[in-house]
């Protein structure tokens, strides 16, 4: 079959008009939440939130399951309907620059069965480039490749994404964010239950993310390796910023807190 | 040799045959997301849902088949709309509307005095479908297969990572409405085929089956696509020689090609272990 559209034909976005450049010297993300809920639920999944993240640093969101980490990344992937506060991604309101924001969702949101092989799930962080009715070209399937090497995927590119094992799954979610070459990474638990080469490859990807200049933001509740792939962490608990436990790393501040021993 | 020939050489078996193989065709490459989007009841109710339509068209001579096409692409709105809102869930949603749409169409019918020309739409007549609804036929095909191949990339994200879709700014509720409105006319065609009641066996049976042979999209589409025109081959042959309902028995040859499949799948599982 012949077909109508070659890589060089004309960008047609998802949502026309967004493709905003970022604002000069502005924080890669700023959020002030006062409160934010679930649509349709009735308790606060977050309340009286502040967090100005730095282009370029790492931040770990800390905190044990139920305390709000997956809600903050997803409000700021622009997921969650945000009725009062506001957040701004490089100056912009949320959805303005989509294409470079990319979001790592847990394992479970995604229906594995599906016969998509490794690499055309990966092609998908194209997608935002490409926009209606362009296929991908060259350029595309290069950076495809190239991600799906820095995750040592290669050999799997063409096995369905069901026959994956879990780490395997999360390094093929991981290798999207990369080939959407985004400038903001929102990782929700890009370390959960995975296996120890999944760990050291993640760690790798995480060192060069910086090095690149890329701003990461990962949600995790492993207190374990935090100074070693992060640059500062927020410490959440039932939705609302924690002071960091004593002895814990912190790092960078980017919330409102201080660590408890810088207090007195 | 002879009898393998011997039906074509009737004009009306030879436009059967075409109907059902453009029609085989858009029904199992629509079948393999019906199937992977767990779509299956909603396939069946549309498929219910436009009789109303149809005996209205009847009523004021209008064509049966635009009727249909006018109903179905109303009732696809209608759930779309519906499943937004969720104010009940979605298949209670669809049975309440489907079932009361269904019934609507019954009394509309029963106003009338001959049953006789309704029973085709209940249970298809592949054999009555004229020059003119060819046309038709091919039109909804060539969009149905154009559609699908456009929007590819868009039908597969959304079917497996809405989330991803989402956050792109690629909008699922859109991408839904209009695999819906694919579904409608996917639907009113495959009504002149096996009528009705019948329909929903022809979007998931031979997509079903391939979704056993192959975990590729592509592949599973052609697949399913040859198994849905074997299968009208095949119901048709039968039904001329065993003098029996075309509709039936084209459903019969989709449901025997499962079973082979299935038994093949089942084989290969245990030869694998």
């Amino acid at each position: 079959m012949s077909l109508p559209t070659r890589p060089t034909a004309v960008f047609l976005p998802y949502t026309p008009h967004r493709h905003t450049e970022p604002v000069a010297e502005a924080p890669a993300v700023s959020v002030r939440l006062p409160w934010l809920r679930y649509p349709g639920a009735k308790s606060f999944a977050l309340r009286d939130i502040e967090l100005t993240v730095p282009v370029g640093a790492r931040i770990a969101l800390v905190g044990p399951n139920g305390a709000g980490k997956s809600t903050l990344l997803k409000a700021i992937a622009g997921l969650l309907p945000v009725p009062e506060g506001e957040i701004l991604i490089y100056g912009r309101p949320l959805g303005g620059c989509r294409h470079r924001v990319a979001y790592l969702p847990q394992r479970h949101d995604i229906d594995w069965r599906f016969p998509v092989d490794v690499q055309r799930l990966v092609m998908t962080g194209r997608y935002v480039h490409l926009g209606w009715l362009r296929r991908p070209g060259p350029a595309d399937h290069a950076l495809v490749a190239q991600a799906l090497e820095q995750l040592g995927l290669t050999a799997l590119a063409r096995r369905q994404i069901g026959e994956l094992s879990g780490g395997q799954q999360q390094r093929a979610l991981l290798a999207r964010a990369l080939a959407q070459d985004a400038d903001l990474l929102l990782l929700d638990e890009p370390l959960n239950a995975v296996d120890a080469d999944t760990r050291a490859v993640v760690s790798r990807v995480l060192a060069k993310l910086q090095r690149q200049g890329k701003t990461v933001i990962a949600a995790t509740h492993d207190l374990g390796r935090l100074e070693t792939d992060f640059d500062g962490a927020f410490y959440l608990c039932e939705g609302r910023e924690e002071p960091a436990p004593p002895g814990a790393f912190v790092g960078l501040i980017v919330g409102r807190e201080r660590p408890l021993s810088a207090a007195t | 040799m002879n009898w393998l020939l011997e039906p074509w050489q009737y004009g009306f078996m030879q436009t059967g045959l075409l109907a059902s193989a453009l029609i085989g065709l858009a029904c199992a490459c629509l079948g393999v997301y019906v199937v992977l989007r767990r779509m299956a009841f909603l396939g069946d109710a549309l498929a219910h849902t436009i009789l109303p339509g149809v005996v209205v068209a009847y009523l004021i001579g209008f064509n049966l088949l635009a009727g249909a096409l006018i109903a179905a692409t109303l009732t696809a709105l209608g759930i779309g709309w519906f499943s937004q809102r969720q104010t009940v869930r979605e298949d209670t949603a669809i049975g309440i509307w489907f079932t009361g749409m269904f019934a609507l169409g019954i009394l509309l019918m029963s106003t009338v005095r001959s049953f006789r020309d309704f029973t085709h739409i209940l249970f298809g007549n592949i054999l009555g479908v004229g020059p003119d609804n060819l046309w038709i036929l091919a039109a909804i095909t060539g969009l149905v297969l154009l559609a699908l191949t456009l929007f590819h990339k868009e039908l597969e994200l959304t079917s497996f990572d809405p989330t991803h879709a989402e956050l792109i700014g690629l909008r699922v509720d859109l991408v839904r409405y209009g695999l819906l409105l694919l579904l409608a006319l996917t639907v009113v065609s495959c009504i002149q085929m096996v009528g009705v009641v019948l329909t929903s066996a022809l979007l998931v049976t031979p997509a079903a089956a391939a979704s056993l042979l192959s975990n590729r999209l592509p592949q599973m589409m052609a697949l399913a696509a040859g198994i849905a025109v074997l299968s009208g081959v095949v119901g048709l042959y039968v039904s001329y020689y065993f003098d029996v309902a075309s509709g039936a028995a084209i459903v019969l040859a989709c449901t025997a090609c499962f079973g082979a499949v299935w038994l093949i799948h089942a084989y290969r599982r245990r030869v694998s272990r």
